[in-house]
C-alpha cells in the first residue's frame, strides 16, 4: 500500500463516525447513478457502515441494465447477419435479448467478437478488410467518446468496413425525468464521477436549481463515496459539488466534448425501466451517416418480449431493492440470469448477489 | 462500464501513448486529452486517455476530508470511533 492508500484506508471508519455524527436522526435517501459506484458500494460493504437513516438507491447508471430490449434484439439481429463480425464491450454478451443472447449466437456460429475499445474494433475492420465490423456502442458520456474517436479514426485511415449501431445515452435527460415522475423520494444524488470528467458538473445544477435537490460527484474509493455522503448530509441548501476533485472540473473535457458534438447527435431514446426519454441518447450525425450500422443494413429485431416475473425497471427507477424480487437469488442468479440486472458485474442485482453477505 | 484506471504516460508517438501501471504497459489514444504529457497520471477508460489526475486537489479533497472526520470524532467522543 502506498502512503496515499494507508491515509485513504484509515479515513473510512472516521467518516463513518462523521457521517453518524452528521445525520443524527435524519432519514435520507440517496441515489447513485453510476454502475461503477453500485459495484464500489457494495464490494466495500459500505451500506453497513452507514447510520440507519440513510439509505442508498441505485438509479439508471449500468448501461447494459439500462439497454431496452428492443435495442438488444436489433444488435442480436446484426449478429446473425453473414457478413458481419460484431464488435462490443463483454458486458454485452451475456444480457438477454428477447430470445437468445450474443453468445449463444457466438456458439451457434455468429462471428461476435469482445473487445476492450472500439478503437480495437477498427484495427481489426483494418486487418480483415473482407469483413463488415459494427461496433455495438452502449455506454454514457464516458464511453461515447472514445467511441466517437475511433469513428473519426476510421474515416480518416479509410476503413469503409467500419461501422457503428450507437445505444448511447447521456445521463442528465433520464434524472430529470425520475424527478418529474416523482415516484423515488431522493434527497441527494451521488453523481457519476467518470461521466463527469467529460461533462463536467456544472450541466447538473438544474437539479439543485429547478428540482431542489444537491448533488456531489464522487470518486471510486470508499472514502470517496462517505466523503460524498458527508457532503450531501451538511449540505445547508442544494447545491452541486465535486468531491473527485483529482479527476472532475466543472466544465469537464471540452475536447471531448467537441467531438460527442462532432460525431453524434442528440435523439431520443427508450430505457429499460423508464421508457422512452427526449434527447436522451445519441445517434450518428449527419456527417457521419457513412459509418452508421443502422443505415447500412436493414434487420428485423422481432417483437420485444420481456421476461415474466423480472423487476429490473424498478430496480433501476430506485423503487425496489434487488431482493424484493421474486426471481432473485432463485431463479434468476449470476450465472443463470433472467434480467439485465443480474448480468452486468455494474447491475444492482448483480452486485447485491455477490457481496449479500458483506451487506447483511 | 465507466471503470477509468489511472496510469501514467510513459512515452507519446503522435495520438497514441504508452500508459503504465505497476509495470504493465499498454497503448491509448490521446485523442480525447491533446493536451496531456509524458510523466502525467491520465485515467485511462476504453483505450482513451479522459483525464489528467491532478496530485494537488487530491491532497486537499484528503486533507478537507481528515478535518470533518477529526471534526466528527471530536464532537462523539462517547461513541466508539474505530
Amino acid at each position: 500500500m502506498t502512503e496515499r492508500e494507508l491515509q485513504a484506508a484509515a479515513l473510512v471508519p472516521r467518516l463513518a463516525a462523521a457521517l453518524a455524527q452528521a445525520a443524527g436522526d435524519r432519514s435520507f435517501t440517496f441515489m447513485e447513478v453510476c454502475g461503477t459506484h453500485t459495484m464500489a458500494i457494495a464490494r466495500y460493504g459500505l451500506r453497513q457502515l452507514l447510520p440507519p437513516g440513510i439509505r442508498l438507491v441505485s438509479g439508471p447508471g449500468c448501461p447494459v441494465c439500462v439497454t431496452a430490449m428492443r435495442d438488444l434484439d436489433t444488435v442480436v439481429a446484426m449478429a446473425r447477419l453473414p457478413q458481419v463480425t460484431l464488435c462490443t464491450f463483454g458486458d454485452l454478451v451475456r444480457v438477454p435479448a428477447s430470445r437468445t443472447t450474443l453468445a449463444a449466437e457466438r456458439a451457434a456460429g455468429a462471428d461476435v467478437r469482445v473487445v476492450y475499445s472500439a478503437l480495437d474494433a477498427v484495427q481489426i475492420a483494418a486487418d480483415e478488410p473482407r469483413r463488415q465490423v459494427v461496433f455495438a456502442g452502449i455506454g454514457f458520456e464516458t464511453t461515447a467518446p472514445t467511441v466517437a474517436a475511433a469513428l473519426l479514426t476510421a474515416r480518416e485511415k479509410g476503413v469503409a468496413n467500419f461501422s457503428v449501431l450507437s445505444m448511447h445515452k447521456t445521463m442528465p435527460a433520464p434524472l430529470r425525468a425520475l424527478l418529474d415522475a416523482g415516484e423515488t423520494s431522493i434527497d441527494g444524488f451521488i453523481l457519476p464521477g467518470h461521466v463527469c470528467v467529460i461533462t463536467g458538473s456544472d450541466i447538473y445544477r438544474f437539479l439543485a436549481d429547478d428540482y431542489g435537490v444537491g448533488g456531489v460527484v464522487a470518486g471510486f474509493e470508499p472514502q470517496d463515496v462517505l466523503g460524498a455522503l458527508l457532503a450531501l448530509v451538511g449540505q445547508q441548501r442544494p447545491e452541486i459539488t465535486i468531491e473527485y476533485t483529482r479527476a472532475v472540473r466543472p466544465e469537464g473535457n471540452r475536447v471531448a466534448q467537441q467531438i460527442i458534438e462532432e460525431v453524434f447527435d442528440p435523439c431520443e431514446a427508450d430505457w429499460r425501466g423508464l421508457g422512452v426519454i427526449p434527447g436522451s441518447g445519441l445517434k450518428l450525425a449527419p456527417a457521419c451517416s457513412g459509418f452508421d450500422a443502422q443505415a447500412r443494413f436493414t434487420v428485423d429485431p422481432g417483437e420485444p418480449r420481456e421476461p415474466a416475473g423480472c423487476r429490473c425497471g424498478e430496480v433501476l427507477r430506485g423503487l425496489v431493492d434487488p431482493p424484493d424480487c421474486a426471481l432473485f437469488g432463485r431463479r434468476c442468479t449470476p450465472e443463470d440470469p433472467i434480467g439485465a440486472c443480474m448480468v452486468s458485474s455494474e447491475g444492482s442485482c448483480a452486485a447485491y448477489y455477490r457481496y449479500q453477505d458483506l451487506d447483511g | 462500464m465507466c471503470l477509468a484506471i489511472p496510469m501514467r504516460i510513459t512515452a507519446i508517438d503522435g495520438k497514441m501513448a504508452t500508459v503504465e501501471l505497476d509495470g504493465l504497459s499498454q497503448r491509448a489514444s490521446l485523442m480525447l486529452l491533446p493536451s496531456a504529457s509524458v510523466g502525467d497520471y491520465v485515467l485511462v477508460h476504453a483505450g482513451c486517455a479522459i483525464a489528467v489526475l491532478s496530485e494537488e486537489d487530491a491532497q486537499e479533497t484528503y486533507d478537507l476530508l481528515n478535518e470533518i472526520a477529526a471534526f466528527g470524532a471530536e464532537s462523539s467522543e462517547t461513541e466508539p470511533d474505530d
